[in-house]
């Protein structure tokens, strides 16, 4: 065998829950037709904060609370520009990104390499052992399970509650939505913030989990692929589960195919994310049907009470 | 899509660079990092040198830094920035900045430019520096190659460059000469600093089998899988001692003090001319970090020789015989390998089995 399919499988799932994480958030977000591209921004907050109060609490539960936290604070920035300022979304997102960055970087000065406690992994080690499905099911940190139900906890408030149907209508039509008497900016503030701690939780398994250090810009565009994502998926939750193990699994699948030295254009590997992204872009937006099934209608439109 | 945060966190940065003269004007020396001081690895060595060069000239100088420069056009715009901005000379620490520095010095015919790694000298105020890192990839090679229990040695490439090939020769052959057995896995992150992918990258080798690794990229995420992984690693371009003694059992630290000090002081008192400088161990550019307690007692003691030889000037690391990948020679019997072929590697010795990507 040249790439070893259990290991693949244990590290595409690992590389997959950061950008899982933050992607299942911002589907949530523009669901209620808000878009939000400050998600790189949102990540590093996340991974900073879960970072620095990890090292200090002791604890990588907080330090993941703490990562949301992060995450969230910096939505509540976007939130009040663009629900309360009616800011443009886009460029308000764009400055959350390069503000994150920035302030990111500024916090965790000195906090390189400062140690973490372990993370907890809810299945007993000797479950770890068994064949195939060991590895791949039992063996991850507890987190990674946790974003496999926050899948589906989103998936069924969307689709089975009132909730879920009220912030559909509100994404789908918010002058409709607010006729009917439901608060349109405070729900999407809601969704906002949700998708904020996604983000940062997200961004805490990156620093806690996956690299278990602080590093500035450590996020790298993991927030711009989450976004490309959402699209990819056309805003179903299990699509971006399904879309989150396909470019994991790409990304791992090309290291271990260069690692068993078969000779493998990575250059092109790398791209296919973004590339699988447009040609689903354009799929989508060849069918206007199918389109307007898809897209939230009011994505990145203002919202004014009086219109 | 990636570089668009990055450009416009630097063109922020940039902005804010713009301070007022000091009453005495000093000396303004600027440096451009491709990463950030806090990666502990090869942006955080060029910081040091930077801050040395503070501690040497103390008020007659003030040093300026813009860290993650994207490697391509906004390098060139960051440093024409810096110069607006006062800057007397600059330092452009990483090998994709070659173009931009020489399109800059071109306008700025005043201001001092210091490239590192980069061969590219179109004017007379550009000098350019790089350190033999192939030399401390010996003593690493001939480590790993007792120390690996599956022999199989993992290596996390960045790009496939000359400077990064001459390591992987190097540390491939002296790995061979103690260890017949050994074989080399490569993998290209294409990056000098992710360390998410570097993580990922240590991962897939251990995956493959290897119980070492060794890397040509940035940052410290590929000690902390080895570390768990419980295999060793080295330090890289930095000491990494927080990894010691395990994983990181030895490590290359690049040490940029000495020649930022003499070139800073040359300028400022008129001297500074043209160069192109090529060190290593005997000059103390390349230095070989603490070999801890991990590494058996006789391996120590045979890579220290090794190390006495390689400062004291006795030993270089491509001494033939050696053959290329394809089985052709390259040197013969005690021939040692010219500058300008190393300059130029782009092939595999013979032994090492992958290929070398386009």
């Amino acid at each position: 065998m040249i790439v070893d399919p259990v290991t693949l499988m244990v590290a595409l799932i690992t590389v997959a829950t950061p950008v899982l994480l933050a992607a299942i958030g911002e589907l949530v977000v523009e669901k209620a037709g808000v878009l939000n591209l400050g998600v790189e921004g949102m990540m590093i907050m996340g991974a900073v904060c879960g970072f620095v109060v990890a090292h200090h609490s002791g604890s990588a539960a907080v330090g993941f609370a703490a990562g949301m936290a992060g995450g969230a604070a910096l939505a509540m920035l976007f939130a009040v520009l663009t629900q309360l300022l009616m800011a443009n979304q886009v460029a308000s997102g764009l400055a959350l990104t390069l503000f994150g960055l920035g302030l990111a970087a500024l916090i965790g000065v000195g906090y390189g390499g400062r140690d973490l406690p372990a993370v907890y992994r809810p299945f007993p080690e000797v479950w770890h052992d068994i064949a195939v499905i060991g590895p791949i099911v039992f063996s991850h940190s507890a987190l990674v399970y946790v974003a496999l139900l926050l899948v589906v906890a989103v998936w069924l408030v969307l689709t089975r509650t009132r909730i879920g149907l009220v912030l559909r209508a509100v994404g789908e039509n918010h002058d409709a939505a607010h006729a009917l008497g439901y608060k349109v900016v405070r729900i999407r503030i809601a969704a906002i913030l949700f998708g904020g701690a996604c983000a940062g939780l997200g961004g805490a398994f990156l620093s806690v989990v996956r690299v278990q250090n602080w590093l500035e810009g450590m996020t790298a565009g993991a927030g711009w692929i989450a976004l490309a994502l959402v699209v990819f998926a056309a805003w179903k939750p299990w699509r971006v589960l399904l879309g989150a193990w396909l470019f994991g699994g790409i990304a791992a699948l090309q290291l271990r195919l260069q690692a068993a030295e078969v000779g493998v254009p990575v250059a092109l590997l790398d791209a296919s994310p973004y590339l699988i992204t447009i040609i689903v872009l354009v799929i989508i937006s060849s069918d206007r049907s199918r389109a307007a099934l898809n897209a939230p209608a009011m994505l990145g439109r203002i919202f004014h009470t009086s219109g | 899509m990636k570089l668009l945060p990055k450009f416009l966190t630097s063109a922020a940065l940039a902005v804010g660079l713009a301070m007022p003269a000091f009453a005495q004007d000093p000396f303004k020396v600027g440096f451009i990092y491709v990463g950030t001081p806090g990666d502990y690895g090869w942006t955080y060595e060029h910081d040091q040198a930077r801050l040395a060069v503070e501690a040497t000239y103390g008020d007659a100088v003030e040093t300026v830094y813009l860290e993650s420069v994207p490697e391509g056009a906004d390098a060139e715009r960051s440093i024409t920035q810096m110069i607006l901005g006062g800057a007397d000379m600059i330092f452009t620490t990483s090998f994709g900045y070659g173009e931009a520095t020489n399109a800059v010095a071109a306008r700025f015919p005043d201001v001092y430019f210091e490239h590192a790694t980069g061969y590219m000298r179109e004017h007379a105020n550009v000098s350019t520096y790089n350190a033999r890192f192939y030399e401390g990839r010996a003593v690493l090679g001939h480590i790993a190659g007792q120390m690996t229990e599956s022999n199989i040695i993992g290596y996390i490439g960045s790009y496939p460059i000359p400077e990064v090939i001459q390591g992987i020769n190097s540390a491939f052959l002296h790995a061979r000469a103690v260890n017949p057995d050994v074989e080399f896995r490569v993998v290209w992150a294409y990056t000098w600093f992710d360390p998410a992918i570097e993580a990922d990258a240590a991962q897939a080798l251990i995956d493959a089998g290897a119980d070492v690794i060794m890397q040509h990229t940035d940052s410290t995420a590929p000690q902390t899988v080895a570390q768990e992984a419980g295999i060793i690693s080295f330090g890289q371009a930095s000491d990494m001692i927080q990894f010691a003694p395990r994983p990181r059992v030895a490590s290359i630290i690049d040490n940029w003090a000495p020649y930022y000090i003499r070139r800073v002081g040359e300028a400022m008192n008129g001297t500074w001319t043209q160069s192109d400088i090529w060190e290593g161990m005997p000059e103390g550019m390349v230095v070989i970090g603490e070999l801890t307690e991990a590494i058996p007692a006789e391996v120590r003691a045979s890579a220290q020789e090794m190390i006495d030889a390689l400062k004291a000037g006795t030993y270089h690391p491509f001494t033939g015989p050696i053959n290329k990948q394809d089985g052709s020679p390259w040197l013969a019997a005690g021939e040692v390998a010219d500058d300008g072929t190393l300059l130029g590697m782009n092939f595999y010795v013979e032994g090492i089995t992958g290929d070398i990507p386009n």
